[in-house]
């Protein structure tokens, strides 16, 4: 090669499609905005500038077959020869790119959360300058997984989907409870019983059909926990016990992702953004804030304390305004900071939270 | 303004008879919690370890400020600042 890079191994479309039959993984690296041309059904999309970086948490095993596509096959060379670099010892880029893929008659699809979006359904907040039509897209394009779809992640879950998030992606275990129906406002009455992304899905496709949603009925843990998060742009803590907590704490840190996290307590609330991972300037992440958990005999929970609906409604929707100032860039998220909500005052407080440079999850 | 404020987390209400906010005199942070002690022994308790640190799981806040980025408990509460402690809640 004139550059003195390796040459990088190359596959046609036909050869691509065959593969990908038999198992391998199609990372579409075009920007977003190109992705309207349509993509390749089952190609997953990370943009060649946030490969190296997002890689392999979607793509953790590095001896397996990775085919990399762009719009000619230029991008998708260069990214399939750094990978290499990487340690990925079968990355392939699809020769002559989508332009070529098409060209040979293979399919192509216009994806529901890539295609050409409803403006109508979005025109208040396209009128923002934030966020306007290239946020749209962003947010079109983005990934949030919330754990749990409780009192925090009904209201966030919610509104993500109104706003057009494109991949929602509800984590919870639990079965819908008459108990839960006073705050959990993504279950309806006819749900009770029922499992709870069941439900949850179910209400935030018939709010909005074009949000790609998906349910896993499993509990968050240590064993699926990066499996789960990878590949998210943010995640929303919106669960209900410490345990879990510092579980989603410790994969946002190791995958670097942002955690906004939530929290309630009869007429209280937490809201912040756990980012040590942010390019440009690193956050805390929860250990930094709480080191460890209280014992239990110290913890008491919502079933026994009690929550007024409302508390963890105003607490899930920070979190959601949160995650659409992270995923459109605008504004200061909450990082370093904690916002105190005391509902029977009325009042909100802002605390710093530092980083612990002793801290075992995020300190290096 | 000879005096500071103390608020309270719903989570420890329990221990100050229901109180949102207590009243001490300044001092730091060590001193302001002597003086808590002798009204609400138990709240005192609940935020400080046998070993007489603060428990893993509380924060204390003169103002806007956390005292772990302070001197700790050492950390100066100066007439007219508001101490806010925050326990660890889960709930979702």
């Amino acid at each position: 090669m004139k550059r003195g890079l390796p040459a990088a191994v190359e596959v046609s479309p036909r050869e691509a499609l065959e593969l990908m039959a038999r198992g391998a993984r199609l990372v579409d690296v075009r920007d977003a905005p190109e992705l309207l041309a349509g993509t390749v059904r089952g190609a997953i999309h990370i943009a060649r500038c946030e490969l190296m970086q997002r890689v392999a948490g979607c793509a953790p095993d590095t001896s397996a077959t990775l085919l990399l596509i762009c719009a000619s096959g230029v991008r998708s060379r260069l990214a399939a020869t750094q990978l290499a670099a990487l340690g990925y010892s079968d990355a392939r880029s699809v020769a002559g790119g989508l332009a070529r893929w098409q060209r040979e008659g293979l399919p192509v699809e216009s994806s529901r959360a890539t295609g050409d979006p409803d403006w109508e359904r979005y025109a208040r907040q396209l009128a923002l300058p934030e966020v306007g039509e290239a946020g749209q897209r962003r947010l079109m394009d983005a990934r949030v997984l919330l754990v749990g779809a409780g009192g925090l992640g009904s209201p966030a879950a919610l509104y993500l989907a109104a706003a057009g998030v494109g991949h929602l992606t509800l984590v919870d275990d639990d079965r819908v409870e008459r108990s839960n129906l006073q705050r959990q406002v993504l279950h309806r009455d006819a749900a009770a019983g029922e499992s709870k992304v069941l439900s949850g899905v179910a209400t935030l496709r018939a709010l909005n059909p074009s949000v790609e949603v998906t349910g896993h009925d499993v509990r968050l843990s240590e064993a699926n926990a990066r499996e789960l998060l990878a590949c998210q742009h943010v995640v929303i803590d919106g669960s209900d016990n410490f345990a879990t907590r510092y579980v989603v704490n410790d994969a946002c840190v190791a995958l670097g992702i942002a955690c906004v996290h939530g929290s309630v307590f009869r007429f209280e609330g937490q809201v912040s953004v756990f980012w040590p991972g942010r390019p440009g300037g690193a956050g805390p992440c929860y250990r930094c804030l709480y080191p460890a958990p209280p014992p239990p005999e110290l913890a008491p929970s919502c079933a026994e304390a009690g929550v007024l609906g409302v508390v963890p409604g105003i607490i899930g929707l920070l979190q959601a305004a949160e995650t659409l100032k992270l995923l459109l860039g605008a504004g200061v998220p909450l990082v370093g900071r904690l916002l105190h909500y005391d509902g029977l005052r009325g009042r909100f407080d802002e605390f710093e939270v530092p980083r612990d440079p002793l801290c075992p999850a995020c300190a290096r | 303004m000879s005096e500071i404020v103390v608020r309270i987390p719903a989570a420890l209400r329990g221990f100050t008879d229901g109180a949102d906010e207590l009243s001490a005199s300044p001092g730091t942070v060590a001193d302001v919690l002597a003086q808590l002690r002798v009204r609400h022994p138990q709240l005192v308790q609940r935020l400080l370890t046998p070993e007489g640190e603060i428990r893993p799981f509380v924060n204390v806040f003169i103002d806007r400020a956390n005292i772990r980025a302070l001197q700790g408990l050492a950390s100066s509460v100066p007439a007219g600042t508001v101490v806010s402690i925050l326990p660890a809640v889960a709930g979702g």
